[in-house]
């Protein structure tokens, strides 16, 4: 696996344009490799740089022990970080020489190493066998030196940061919206997702209409959806002028909300009714026998054990909907979409990067936190999905 | 302690339950049994009211049981089932501790009790307290499900078939271990079982039921001596019905004290059923008997075992 990381790493390195260099943001401009960007930077981080590199081929060759899978992953860390310097020294110097319009933007060489780096990482904390809440950590640790580079300026005179600064308000507000959106959602999604799903694990013959409902939604292509809520809802902003006033109409966020939350609720529905599935009958049996009230039985006995299956659910939800609400600013309702499609438009390949680039982060970041939660909650309770499973096999 | 008169019940139109009439006294083990399909269980599952009558009273200790809110009622009869019935996201210790916790004992009062109960099932709390049912065997969960449903130290408890799903030898232990807790704590207990066996070894009175109605209620003795009718013998096992009235007794009502006998003893402890299928496997006519911890005590003559065992 490493092996084949690092042989491509070095064929991206020799093969593929590190950075270009175009005179304004329109024309396409010239690659500039590895090797030529690193001639130009500081001696120090070219001789870390090279050294670390190294390193890591080295990995290649010894047995892979406890110890070298650290080495590995430290080395994959330190790789992302020198790379990133490298890009933006060269950067820098570039700008120095040239025009105010020229851009120097990263080419697919440092995408595609950066990607090398972040599989050889992951790679290297799957088989260290830490919890995941250390791996989240480790990556967090990882990307801090990015982080810091971009407070302190090394990475300004990369095209996508300018892009950033030239939009520094508008990045914000639609940063901001994006997850309003998905927020948003997600809290409709829980409102009518929990009690459709207990009605429907309760009612069975309901179930079946209700899912084939579902699961046509499902299938609508979004930026249809999105369009045939447009009529009905301005309609409705149109009769209640109540509602108009607070935001619902035809453009805007609120179809947006809408068709997310409807997309959202098969996953939601239907890990609510696997949920209450793995609910044993004789734990329920038992429970009313011994004096639980109804309420009881449900709080204390049908949910915890129905939870983690809605988690994943809910997982999943957040997921797309993050990924999904880009298309809604198609139809005016902001959020990161709108960067990404102004960028589509104007043919600026960095401006679609700063859309989509945080889209990914997100989701990244939400499918982690998502997992870590699940697994130290799970970690306080190891007896609860495979009892559950056990139980209602016997 | 428990009345039920006249109920009945019918599911769907089906009758389950019919004009039938049971009383539990204090203290008392009464088994419930009947082919599957008889009504014992509905019978059970009137008592908490988890089945309402169509008709017919239930009462609880004098009192009309529909008088107070189910769930109070519920909280003052112990309840285990066949399938435990467990709570697979709670530890044993939580498990054990659920009536407790539903009345609100002070934590501390809690902890002692489920301590005290695991130590009296023989799940030492310091090593099981902290599992989770999945990390039990099928006899252990049990286990569990009977000192849970001892827990808040309640008058009665109804058991439904719960060692139905256990190996005969974990059923024979638990056996045991339930007549030692009825009789150190002198509970009142209903037990449902089809297993005539299970029922002659625990009861002191059983309850033979078929299509809903009583057939006959008496003593393990008098049911085995003097079935009411065919039904009964048969379920007695006709042709076992001797053998099962000699596993009732043991070897010691019958030792001659101070007798001799040749080869290896048999515990005083052991019933006038094992004394017989040994004599019979040895070809003997005596038996040499010691006590539980291995003195002789005097033989057992097979002439004895098999005199006509006063019921």
């Amino acid at each position: 696996m490493l092996a084949l990381l690092v042989a491509t790493g070095f064929g991206a390195a020799l093969g593929l344009a590190f950075v270009s260099h175009a005179p304004n943001r329109l024309v396409s401009g010239a690659g500039v490799s590895l090797v030529q960007a690193l001639g130009s930077a500081p001696g120090v981080l070219t001789a870390a740089l090279l050294l670390t590199a190294v390193w890591l081929a080295a990995a290649v060759f010894t047995r892979p022990t406890a110890r070298s899978h650290v080495l590995v992953a430290l080395a994959s860390a330190l790789l992302i970080a020198m790379l990133a310097a490298a890009a933006g020294t060269h950067a820098a110097r570039l700008a120095a020489g040239s025009a105010p319009l020229a851009r120097t933007a990263l080419g697919a060489g440092f995408w595609a190493l950066l990607l090398l780096c972040a599989l050889a990482l992951g790679d290297a904390l799957a088989a260290m066998r830490w919890p995941n809440w250390a791996q989240a950590l480790a990556w967090a640790a990882a990307a801090a030196p990015l982080g810091a580079m971009l407070a302190f300026g090394v990475l300004d005179d990369v095209s996508l940061v300018k892009e950033y600064t030239t939009r520094r308000e508008v990045f914000g507000a639609a940063l901001v919206r994006h997850l309003e959106i998905v927020a948003a959602s997600l809290a409709a999604t829980l409102l009518v997702g929990v009690p459709l799903g207990a009605a429907l694990h309760r009612h069975e013959r309901l179930s079946r209409p209700v899912f084939a409902v579902l699961n046509v939604l499902q299938t609508v292509p979004s930026i249809a959806l999105f369009g045939l809520l447009m009529a009905p809802l301005a309609a409705v902003a149109a009769a209640l002028p109540l509602l108009a006033r607070l935001g619902v109409s035809g453009v805007g966020l609120a179809p947006a909300v809408v068709a997310l939350t409807m997309y959202s609720l098969l996953p939601i529905v239907r890990s609510i009714d696997a949920g209450l599935r793995q609910v044993p009958a004789a734990a329920l049996d038992a429970a009313t026998g011994m004096g639980f009230t109804p309420r009881q039985r449900f709080w204390r006995v049908a949910v915890p054990i129905a939870l983690p299956a809605l988690w994943a659910g809910l997982r999943v939800c957040t997921v797309q909907a993050i990924g999904l609400a880009v298309v809604a600013a198609l139809i005016g309702a902001g959020g990161l979409g709108a960067i990404v499609f102004q960028g589509l438009l104007g043919s600026a390949l960095d401006l679609v990067l700063l859309g989509v680039l945080p889209v990914v982060g997100l989701a990244v970041l939400a499918d982690a936190a998502f997992s870590v939660v699940a697994r130290l909650w799970v970690g306080t309770q190891p007896g609860a999905l495979p009892g559950a499973l056990q139980e209602s096999q016997r | 302690m428990i009345e039920l008169e006249r109920v009945s019940k019918a599911f769907g139109g089906a009758p389950v339950v019919t004009d039938l009439s049971v009383k539990v006294a204090r203290g008392e083990f009464v088994v419930l049994i009947g082919a599957s399909g008889s009504g014992k269980s509905t019978l059970l599952k009137m008592m908490n009211r988890m089945v309402e009558p169509d008709s017919g009273a239930v009462r609880f200790q004098g009192e009309p049981a529909h008088a107070m809110p189910a769930e109070l009622l519920r909280r003052r009869m112990g309840y285990a089932i066949q399938s435990t019935g467990l709570f697979p996201h709670w530890t044993v210790a939580k498990n054990v501790a659920a009536v407790p916790t539903l009345l609100c004992w002070a934590p501390a009062r809690i902890e002692a009790r489920v301590n005290e109960l695991l130590d009296l099932l023989g799940l030492p709390p310091g090593v099981f307290g902290g599992r989770y049912p999945h990390e039990l065997s099928g006899g252990q969960q049990q286990r569990v499900g009977v000192a849970r449903a001892l827990a808040a130290d309640p008058d009665v408890l109804l058991m439904d078939e719960p060692f139905g799903a256990l190996d005969p030898i974990t059923r024979g232990a638990l056996q045991q271990e339930l007549l030692r807790i009825q009789r150190s704590m002198h509970k009142t207990i209903v037990f449902v079982t089809h297993d005539i066996d299970e029922a002659l070894r625990l009861a002191t009175r059983i309850v033979l039921i078929d299509h809903g109605r009583v057939v006959q209620a008496d003593t393990p003795a008098a049911l085995l001596a003097r079935p009411a009718n065919d039904f009964v013998a048969d379920f007695m096992g006709r042709t076992e019905a001797g053998l099962r009235l000699l596993a009732l007794h043991s070897v010691a009502s019958r030792v001659r004290a101070g007798a001799v006998a040749a080869g290896a003893p048999i515990r005083a402890g052991a019933s006038l059923r094992d004394a017989l299928s040994l004599c019979v496997a040895r070809g003997v006519d005596r038996l040499a008997v010691v006590d539980a911890q291995g003195r002789p005590v005097g033989a057992v003559f097979l002439a004895d075992v098999v005199a006509a065992p006063a019921p």
